[in-house]
C-alpha cells in the first residue's frame, strides 16, 4: 500500500492525458497536456494557439482557471495517497479493498468527467461562429485518433494515468496478499 | 601604364567577353559531365533544407540577401541601409533612427562586404557585419533574428570600402577609407590633395553583446585603402590593407593612379595600436558620429551621438605600420588559412603576388627597407615575396581558399576562376564565368577553416544568362562544385542588387538559434498593449495615439471615432500572436508611409495625417488566416475643430 500511495503522488510529476492536433501547417503538431492540476502545451503559447484555431468554429476558449476539476482533483489524490499510507500502517486487507474500490470508482468517474468536458467543448458552440458546418461536432476522441476537419486529433493517456493504474494494481496486490496471509495465520 | 594600354586592356576585355558570350548557352551545367549530374548536386527536395546559409551583399540595393546553397533558393532579404517599404524598414517609428547619420536621415547606401563574426578564426554564426560604402557606416545583423540591430557611423572616413573585416576573435572589425580626405574635414583646394589628404583606418571594437564602438583610428598617408583581411594563426595581431593611388592623384584616376608599377599592402600591427591606446599615446579628435541601436525588447531603435575618436598617427610610432610593395594597384588582399601567405591581386596584372608573413617579420627585423613614404618604411619587395602565381589570366581581384591547400582567384578581365596550389603557386584548373566575375566565395574561405565544398562566383555582367527583361538585368551568381579536382559549374541564379562579396556558414551552426516569436511578456515597447482589455485612444492637442492589437482575425479596436482633419494620428500596433510565422500587417488608406508588418509579440508604429472628412478603412496586409479578408476596420474623420468625442470598440456597437 505504501507503493500504491507513492505511485499516486507521482501523478503530480507527469501529465495524465495528451491531446495532439496535427495539420500540415503545424509540422510539429499542437499538443495539449492535461495534468491533475493544470493544462499545458508543447510550447508556452500552445493553448493560446489552440484557442485561436477553435474560435473560428465557435468553441469556447479552454481556460484552465475555469475548470474546477483542476482545482480539487489534486486534493482527492492527496487524500487517497494519505489513506494509502495510513492503510499500509494498519495493514488490514478489507480496508485496502474498500480504498481500492473507491479509487477505481473515482478513476472511472474522472474519465467520464473528461468525456463530458470534451463533449461540452465539442458540441456547445457559439451560434455566431465564423465556420459552421451542418451536423458537425468537434469533440476530440476520448482515446485514439479522429479526423476533425483539417486536423487529425490524437488522444492518449500519459504517464500520470499509468501511475494511477499502477497504484490500483498495487492496491489489488495488497488485497490478495493480505487475504492469503490471513488464511495462513487463521 | 598609359592611356593607350588602358584602352588595349579594355578592348581585350571586350574581346574576351564576346568570346565568352558566344559560348554562353552551351557552356556550364550542360557540358561534358551532363546536366543530370549537376541537377542532382543542387537538388534540394521540397521540404528539405540547404547545407549552407549564404549571405550576399546587395551592393547598390543596400541590403543583404540570404540564399540557401546548393539550391540557390532565396530565403530572405534583410533590409540594412536602404528603405524597405515591405518591412517598414526606415518607415516605421521604430526603425527610422537606424538610418540617422550626422548628415541627417539617409534612405540608401551601397553595401559591399558581408562578414561573419568569428571565434578562433572560424565563423561562429553570432553576427553578420556589412559596410555602407557611400556614407561610411558598419551594420551588425543578429543571426538569431536576421534583423539589423546596430549601425555605427565612421567619422573621418569617405568611401568605406576596405570594411568590415574581422579579427580572428571579432575583437575588432576594421574600416579603411577608399577616398583620402582632409582630416579633419575643411575647405581647401582639391588639387592640394598630395601630402595633405589623409586616410583613417578605423578599428571598431565589438563587445561580448555585439555592441560597437570606434576603439581608435590610425591616420595614414592619403592613399586609397581598398580591401583588408586580418592575419590569423602566426600572423594574428596584424591587419593587412591593400592600397591604390599611392600616386595621390585627385583627377582621372584611371590613368593617374595607374602610373606606379607597384602600390602597397599596408601591414598594421593592431596589437601595438591597442597598446598605444592603453598607454594613452593617442590624440582625442573631435569628430562626432552616430550610433543607432535596435533593442529587441523595446522593439525600438535609438540614436546616440558620440563626439570624439582616439587617433594614432601611423608615422609617429615606428613598428606600427609597414608597406609591402605589390604590383599593379592591388585590389584583394587575402590571407591563406594557415595565416602565413598574404595574396595581393594586382588588378591590372596577369599575376598574383604572394608575400610571406615569416619573411615580412624577418625583413622588419633586418630593417630591409627600400624606401619610406611619409615616415613609414617600405619593405624591400624581394624580401617579403614568397612567390608569384603565373596565372595566364588577366585582372585578378579576389582569392578564397579551400581546406585542401588550394586557392581560387577571380579574374575580372578574363572572366574566369583560376585554381592554384598554395606553396607551389602552380595553376591546377581554370573555369570560365558568365560574365566578368568580381568576388568569389568559398564558405569559410577567408577563415582558418574553410568548408571547401562549393564556390560561389559573383558576376558583374549577366547578358544572355536568363530570359531577357529589358535593359536592366539581375546580376548572376554561379555555383561551382569544388569537391573534386576540377571545378564544375552546377548552378546559375539571379541575385538582388549587385552582390559584391558574400559569406556562407553551415546551416546546422545557426539553425537551432533561430527565434520563432518575440515573447509578448518581454515586450517593453512604451506604446505596447498586451491584451485587448488595454486598447485605447488618447488625444493631446492634435496628437492622437491609437493603441491597437492584432490577433486572428481582427483588430481591437476596429471602429474608431473622434479623429479630426489636421490631426497627427499615431498607430501603435501590437501583434498579440505567439505562434511561429503569424505576422499581421497594417495599412490605412491615404497614409504617406509604408505598411506595418508586425511579427508575433512585436509592436510597430506609424503616423497618418487625415486630410479629408469621411470614414476611412484600414486592414491587415499579410494573409494571416482563413478570415484575413475580414480583418479590417474603420476610422471616422470629422471636420477640423468639431471636437467629436473619442470612441472605439470591437465586436459591439459602442
Amino acid at each position: 500500500m505504501l507503493a500504491a500511495g507513492l505511485a499516486l503522488m507521482l501523478m503530480f510529476a507527469f501529465p495524465l492525458w495528451r491531446i495532439t492536433l496535427e495539420a500540415p501547417q503545424y509540422p510539429k503538431g499542437l499538443s495539449m497536456f492535461i495534468w491533475v492540476n493544470k493544462i499545458t502545451g508543447s510550447e508556452p503559447s500552445t493553448l493560446q494557439n489552440i484557442n485561436i484555431m477553435n474560435h473560428y468554429i465557435g468553441m469556447k476558449a479552454i481556460e484552465p482557471d475555469s475548470i474546477p476539476e483542476l482545482q480539487f482533483m489534486q486534493y482527492i489524490i492527496i487524500v487517497f495517497a494519505g489513506l494509502a499510507f495510513l492503510l499500509a500502517w494498519l495493514n488490514k486487507w478489507q480496508a485496502n479493498l474498500v480504498w481500492l474500490v473507491i479509487l477505481v470508482g473515482a478513476g472511472a468517474l474522472a474519465i467520464y468527467d473528461f468525456y463530458l468536458w470534451e463533449y461540452d467543448y465539442g458540441h456547445n458552440l457559439d451560434p455566431h461562429a465564423a465556420i459552421k458546418i451542418e451536423g458537425m461536432a468537434y469533440q476530440p476522441p476520448l482515446i485514439g485518433k479522429k479526423i476533425i476537419l483539417n486536423f487529425t486529433a490524437l488522444s492518449w493517456p500519459q504517464l500520470g494515468s499509468l501511475f494511477m493504474t499502477l497504484s490500483m494494481i498495487l492496491g489489488t496486490l495488497s488485497v490478495f496478499k493480505g487475504r492469503k496471509q490471513k488464511r495462513i495465520i487463521g | 601604364m598609359n592611356l593607350k594600354s588602358i584602352r588595349n586592356l579594355f578592348v581585350l576585355s571586350l574581346v574576351l567577353g564576346l568570346m565568352a558570350s558566344c559560348g554562353g548557352n552551351k557552356s556550364g551545367a550542360g557540358g561534358p559531365l551532363g546536366a543530370g549530374d549537376a541537377a542532382q548536386k543542387v537538388y534540394v527536395a521540397p521540404g528539405e533544407y540547404d547545407d549552407f546559409y549564404a549571405f550576399l551583399s546587395g551592393g547598390f540595393s543596400g541590403q543583404v540577401s540570404v540564399y540557401g546553397l546548393p539550391s540557390g533558393r532565396l530565403l530572405k532579404v534583410i533590409p540594412v541601409f536602404s528603405l524597405d517599404a515591405e518591412k517598414a524598414w526606415g518607415f516605421n517609428d521604430e526603425t527610422k533612427p537606424m538610418l540617422e547619420t550626422r548628415h541627417g536621415f539617409i534612405p540608401w547606401d551601397d553595401a559591399h562586404h558581408p562578414e561573419l563574426s568569428q571565434t578562433d578564426g572560424v565563423p561562429d554564426g553570432r553576427w553578420l557585419f556589412i559596410n555602407a560604402n557611400n556614407t561610411p557606416r558598419i551594420a551588425r545583423i543578429d543571426l538569431t533574428t536576421f534583423e539589423t540591430v546596430e549601425i555605427i557611423e565612421l567619422p573621418n572616413s569617405a568611401g568605406n570600402h576596405s570594411s568590415p573585416f574581422t579579427t580572428p576573435n571579432t575583437d575588432y572589425v576594421v574600416a579603411g577609407t577608399r577616398f583620402a580626405v582632409p582630416i579633419p574635414q575643411r575647405d581647401m583646394p582639391i588639387n592640394e590633395y598630395a601630402g595633405n589628404f589623409k586616410a583613417a583606418l578605423s578599428f571598431v571594437s565589438i563587445a561580448d553583446d555585439g555592441r560597437m564602438d570606434i576603439a581608435f583610428q590610425i591616420l595614414m598617408p592619403g592613399f586609397n585603402y581598398d580591401l583588408a583581411h586580418s592575419g590569423k594563426g602566426p600572423s594574428d595581431g596584424w591587419m593587412f590593407f591593400s592600397s591604390y593611388n599611392t600616386e595621390e592623384s585627385n583627377t582621372l584616376l584611371e590613368v593617374e593612379a595607374s602610373k606606379h608599377d607597384k602600390d602597397f599592402i599596408a601591414a598594421i600591427n593592431w596589437k601595438m595600436a591597442e597598446q598605444l591606446v592603453a598607454d594613452g599615446k593617442f590624440e582625442e579628435m573631435n569628430s562626432p558620429y552616430m550610433v543607432n541601436f535596435y533593442d529587441e525588447h523595446t522593439h525600438m531603435a535609438t540614436s546616440e551621438t558620440r563626439n570624439s575618436v582616439k587617433t594614432i598617427k601611423a608615422a609617429d610610432h615606428p613598428g606600427l605600420v609597414y608597406f609591402m610593395p605589390t604590383p599593379k594597384s592591388p585590389h584583394g588582399v587575402d590571407i591563406d588559412p594557415s595565416g602565413e601567405y598574404i595574396v595581393g591581386s594586382g588588378k591590372l596584372s596577369a599575376d598574383l603576388t604572394v608575400h610571406s608573413f615569416t619573411k615580412m617579420k624577418a625583413a622588419i627585423a633586418a630593417e630591409d627597407f627600400e624606401d619610406e613614404r611619409y615616415g613609414i618604411p617600405v619593405l624591400n619587395f624581394d624580401a617579403t615575396l614568397a612567390g608569384v602565381v603565373k596565372s595566364g589570366g588577366l585582372g585578378p581581384l579576389h582569392t578564397e581558399f579551400d581546406n585542401n591547400g588550394n586557392a581560387y582567384t577571380s579574374f575580372f578581365i578574363s572572366s574566369e576562376i583560376v585554381k592554384w596550389k598554395v606553396g607551389t603557386w602552380e595553376v591546377l584548373d581554370r573555369a570560365p564565368c558568365y560574365y566578368s566575375i568580381g568576388h568569389l566565395m568559398v564558405p569559410g574561405g577567408d577563415s582558418k577553416q574553410p568548408w571547401g565544398k562549393y564556390l560561389l562566383a559573383l558576376n558583374k555582367i549577366t547578358k544572355d544568362r536568363y530570359l531577357p527583361t529589358g535593359p536592366e538585368l539581375n546580376q548572376a551568381a554561379q555555383l561551382f562544385d569544388i569537391s573534386g579536382g576540377k571545378m564544375q559549374l552546377i548552378l546559375d541564379f539571379p541575385t538582388i542588387g549587385e552582390p559584391h562579396y558574400a559569406q556562407a556558414i553551415p546551416a546546422d551552426l545557426i539553425i537551432e538559434q533561430q527565434k520563432q516569436i518575440y515573447k509578448l511578456e518581454e515586450n517593453m515597447h512604451p506604446y505596447a498593449v498586451k491584451s485587448e482589455d488595454e486598447v485605447k485612444v488618447t488625444r493631446e492637442g492634435n496628437v492622437v495615439r491609437i493603441y491597437l492589437t492584432t490577433i486572428r482575425s481582427h483588430f481591437a479596436p476596429d471602429n474608431i471615432e473622434g479623429i479630426m482633419v489636421g490631426d497627427e494620428v499615431h498607430f501603435h500596433v501590437t501583434n498579440l500572436e505567439q505562434d511561429f510565422d503569424v505576422p499581421h500587417g497594417f495599412a490605412i488608406m491615404g497614409a504617406q508611409t509604408s505598411e506595418l508588418l508586425i511579427m508575433p509579440g512585436q509592436t510597430e508604429s506609424n503616423v497618418w495625417y487625415p486630410k479629408y472628412e469621411g470614414v476611412i478603412p484600414f486592414y491587415c496586409t499579410d494573409f494571416c488566416s482563413a478570415l484575413h479578408q475580414e480583418m479590417q476596420g474603420y476610422i471616422r474623420v470629422s471636420a477640423k475643430g468639431s471636437n467629436p468625442e473619442l470612441k472605439w470598440w470591437v465586436g459591439t456597437d459602442e
